[in-house]
């Protein structure tokens, strides 16, 4: 309420928060599900409760002509099984799935669902997931972000584009 | 009728009571009320939010408690939220009837209200007692954020457990500009929406900020509806006129709605796209040039919003419409069944813009 009070209304909303479950990783089971729990309110219901109630504000901007679009950050764990990821990659998986039936249910509102993955970058989050990473090998956040606004753009000038002609 | 006291905004059982053009009735439930819409009408809604507008606070003057509620703005304009208009009840809260709530304090130009986190100046006096102009203090980042940990969506005593925002905001909410909710909207959800684009029916919102419905206090209650910003987008606009060339209806969600276009209309129908204040209040005088029908709550006589529907119904259609929505124990007020009224027939001939409401006076000057 407080953001499309004060912007007025919304074109573009980028759930980014995320939680690795339990820190260091650990095989599913060995994980509590207290972590379970967190990774997935974090990472899936979040991201569920601001889309839904963001979405009058989304539709009515794709009906006025200036495009809507609902980017999720997703990663490689959420299609990939890899071990020691389990809270983070199914509830990964899970918000994949999720962008991926929002988009089909809102697809004639002209809101447009993404799930992005940004790859690995030089982050609190990545450190602590692997600590002995080389942060010369990883993408540094800035430019991740700078890639995803230019991204988001594109699609929206070609949407709104698309949708006036 | 019986008041809906349950905070549920489509319960599988709502009911649906429909008045045709030649006064013929029919019952059916909510659900499938887009079976009673045609190919190529448009179904217009209003998508306001609803905020949180009642604050518990102190009156400073005197030290004592008193509720807040916000009551109108000036425009809806994101950046004009310093300054409202509100209707101002002494200690309590809504497990009272507002008709029983104890008035406030004597209150004065200048003084200074405690709410919470948000430190508001009574401006002044707007021709009644409990009804001030408000100035809160801070920039638009703090008058949010004490709106949202301090502010409660206004509460009826006829619900008894408390509202939380999401019981009051419907699905289609955007812009948190509404006073109270836009309640027509509840009978609405996107499973609807997505049957009326299979059915080539169009959809379309306007953001109207809808006011306070009822204070409690009769006096009060008499210059209702108060004014109330709105801003009809160029799209809106044109599917009207796209509409009433075709051939189709403009069905309406709710009074606001209503209230709007009728404002904004021109003389030949045509709706003006852009923002405006509505000051009408819309009767059996009032002609009504854009809306062929409403789908609204069901309102009981006495009510600014069912003097509304005389606009849409002879006298003795809507006393029969009435005695039947009685008989039927239909549930009203906010959480209550629907109706879906299409302008009679027979009620061409007026050609007025209904009167000015009452409290016209420059409030915002």
């Amino acid at each position: 309420m407080q953001i499309t009070g004060e912007l007025g209304g919304l074109d573009v909303l980028i759930n980014n928060a995320s939680d690795l479950g339990p820190v260091p990783l650990q095989m599913l089971s060995d994980t509590e599900c207290e972590d379970l729990v967190r990774a997935f309110e974090t990472n899936l219901i979040g991201p569920f409760r601001l889309t839904k109630a963001l979405m009058g504000a989304l539709a009515a901007s794709a009906r006025e002509g200036r495009g809507a679009a609902v980017i999720n950050i997703s990663s490689d764990a959420a299609v990939n099984p890899y071990p020691g990821w389990g809270a983070y990659g199914s509830s990964k998986a899970a918000l994949h799935h999720l962008t991926r039936i929002w988009g089909e249910e809102h697809a004639s509102d002209n809101v447009h669902f993404l799930s992005l993955d940004p790859s690995d970058m030089d982050t609190p989050m990545h450190a602590a997931a692997i600590p002995d990473a080389d942060p010369a090998t990883l993408k540094r956040p800035e430019d991740a972000a700078r890639e995803l606004l230019d991204g988001i753009a594109e699609s929206l000038a070609a949407l709104t584009t698309a949708s006036k002609f | 009728m019986i008041a809906a006291t349950q905070p549920i905004q489509r319960p599988a059982n709502a009911r649906l009571f429909i008045v045709d053009r030649n006064g013929k009735f029919d019952h059916t439930l909510r659900t499938s009320f887009v079976k009673y819409l045609h190919a190529g009408d448009l179904v217009v809604a209003n998508d306001a939010a609803t905020m949180p507008a009642s604050l518990q606070g102190i009156h400073l003057a005197t030290g004592d408690s008193i509720e807040v509620r916000l009551t109108a703005r000036a425009s809806i304009h994101a950046e004009d939220i310093n300054c409202f208009s509100a209707v101002v009840f002494g200690a309590g809260d809504f497990h009272t009837r507002t008709e029983d709530r104890l008035p406030p304090p004597n209150l004065e130009a200048g003084d200074l209200i405690i709410l919470g986190p948000l430190r508001a100046t009574i401006e002044k006096l707007l021709g009644h007692r409990r009804l001030v102009l408000l100035r809160f203090e801070g920039s638009l980042d703090y008058v949010w954020a004490g709106l949202a940990h301090h502010g409660r969506p206004i509460q009826y005593s006829h619900v008894a457990s408390p509202l939380a925002l999401w019981d009051v905001w419907t699905r289609i909410a955007g812009p948190p500009v509404a006073f109270e909710p836009p309640s027509a909207g509840f009978a609405l959800d996107w499973n609807a929406l997505s049957q009326m684009r299979d059915r080539g029916i169009n959809f379309e919102t306007i953001t109207h900020a809808a006011g306070i419905s009822s204070t409690g206090d009769a006096e009060l209650d008499r210059l209702l509806p108060l004014e109330e910003p709105y801003r009809i987008p160029e799209v809106t606009a044109d599917a009207i006129q796209r509409t009433r060339i075709s051939g189709g209806r403009i069905v309406a969600v709710g009074t606001t709605v209503v209230r709007a276009l009728e404002h904004s209309a021109t003389q030949d129908g045509r709706v003006r796209a852009g923002e405006g204040v509505a000051t009408q209040r819309i009767g059996p005088s009032s002609r009504l040039r854009v809306v062929d029908a409403i789908l609204s709550g069901t309102h009981e006589p006495g009510t600014s919003h069912y003097e509304l529907l005389r606009a849409f119904l002879d006298e003795a259609t809507l006393e029969r419409a009435s005695k039947e929505l009685d008989q039927g124990n239909y549930l009203t007020h906010e959480f209550g069944d629907s109706v879906l009224i299409e302008r009679s027939a027979s009620i061409m001939s007026h050609d007025s813009r209904g009167s000015r409401s009452p409290l016209a006076f420059e409030m915002w000057q």
